[in-house]
């Protein structure tokens, strides 16, 4: 039993090791510019890593693109300008929000496309059988609800 | 069976759809260089530090970048074609040492054979964030002009080859623009 809690405690303390490992330092002084980096490396996908953010990986790739955007961000460009260096670079696959134009914009309208023609069909299919006497229902439809446990 | 027609063709569609999808690798990324111009870059070159390496080192005919290190696996894997290459003089090869220990990259070099024409060191990775390397290796093909025709990612094999360089080569080689 000590010799389980002893090997928690001590898991537990290297878990917080590697945890505070991933950028520990505060890249900025001003509380500004650290919110905005501290936003924008949390909206940049780690190509190496794939399905984490920039933020959350300590890839050396993700490092790397950490450093180039403090730099980029201490140099005075905008957010803005910081995407477009990452999508020129690795496309807007960088971006986990990739930006709505050109090429992503199916991307952001398939939804809607796919919501607008399910409820078409339905309501088409609702809409004939509307009009059906009740008799002439296929027959699961006709089921006598009072039937049902 | 006619009303289930239309719901059985979306079934199959999908299917056919997620087939194509499961054949296709999800960490291949396709390079936003292709059809434009080579990102510009200027590097030390890897054995002599007062030497420059950059776009203009390119010959003017077809070249390949490949980034590597000695880190990595698939670099060593391929080495061995990049030195039939070299000794057949198929094409120049520039390297870009990505990432790694100069040292250690000059040591590989003479210990494995050397099939580039020169090298440039970017230890701190900025040429490969600027040509949106996010894996060792990658080779591009670049044209005479500069311009990026093909990114080819993990090792170079006789078989990658055939199938993705040569047929671009060729069409390089007629005049025609890909």
């Amino acid at each position: 039993m000590r010799l389980s809690i002893t090997v928690l405690v001590i898991s537990l303390s290297l878990m917080s090791k590697s945890v505070q490992a991933i950028d520990p330092e505060q890249a900025f002084d001003d509380p500004q510019l650290q919110s905005r980096y501290e936003t924008i490396i949390a909206e940049v996908r780690c190509l190496k890593c794939q399905n984490q953010t920039i933020k959350d990986s300590n890839a050396f790739l993700a490092d790397d693109l950490r450093r180039e955007i403090r730099r980029l961000l201490s140099e005075g460009n905008t957010d803005a300008e910081v995407y477009d260096f990452l999508v020129l670079r690795y496309g807007e696959f960088a971006l986990y929000r990739p930006r709505k134009s050109g090429k992503t914009l199916i991307l952001w309208l398939a939804p809607f496309i796919f919501f607008g023609v399910g409820g078409y069909v339905f309501s088409r299919v609702l809409r004939r059988r509307m009009a059906l006497p009740v008799d002439e229902l296929p027959v699961d439809d006709n089921a006598n609800p009072t039937e049902r446990s | 069976m006619n009303r289930f027609a239309a719901p059985i063709g979306a079934f199959v569609l999908l299917l056919v759809a997620f087939g194509i999808g499961l054949t296709r690798d999800p960490s291949a990324l396709p390079s936003p260089f292709i059809g434009k111009p080579a990102p510009q870059f200027a590097l030390p070159e890897l054995h002599d530090q007062k030497e420059q390496v950059d776009n203009s080192s390119f010959s003017g005919s077809p070249v390949l970048v490949n980034f590597w290190a000695t880190w990595c696996v698939g670099c060593r894997q391929e080495h061995a074609f990049l030195m039939r290459l070299a000794k057949d003089n198929v094409i120049p090869i520039y390297g870009i040492n990505w990432r790694d220990d100069r040292a250690a990259a000059i040591e590989w070099l003479k210990q494995l054979g050397n099939p580039y024409v020169k090298n440039g060191f970017d230890g701190v990775n900025r040429t490969g964030i600027d040509w949106g390397v996010y894996g060792a290796p990658e080779t591009f093909l670049v044209d005479g002009n500069g311009i990026v025709i093909y990114k080819h990612l993990g090792p170079l094999s006789d078989g990658a080859w055939q199938s993705e360089f040569v047929p671009r080569l060729l069409e390089l080689a007629s005049g025609q623009t890909p």
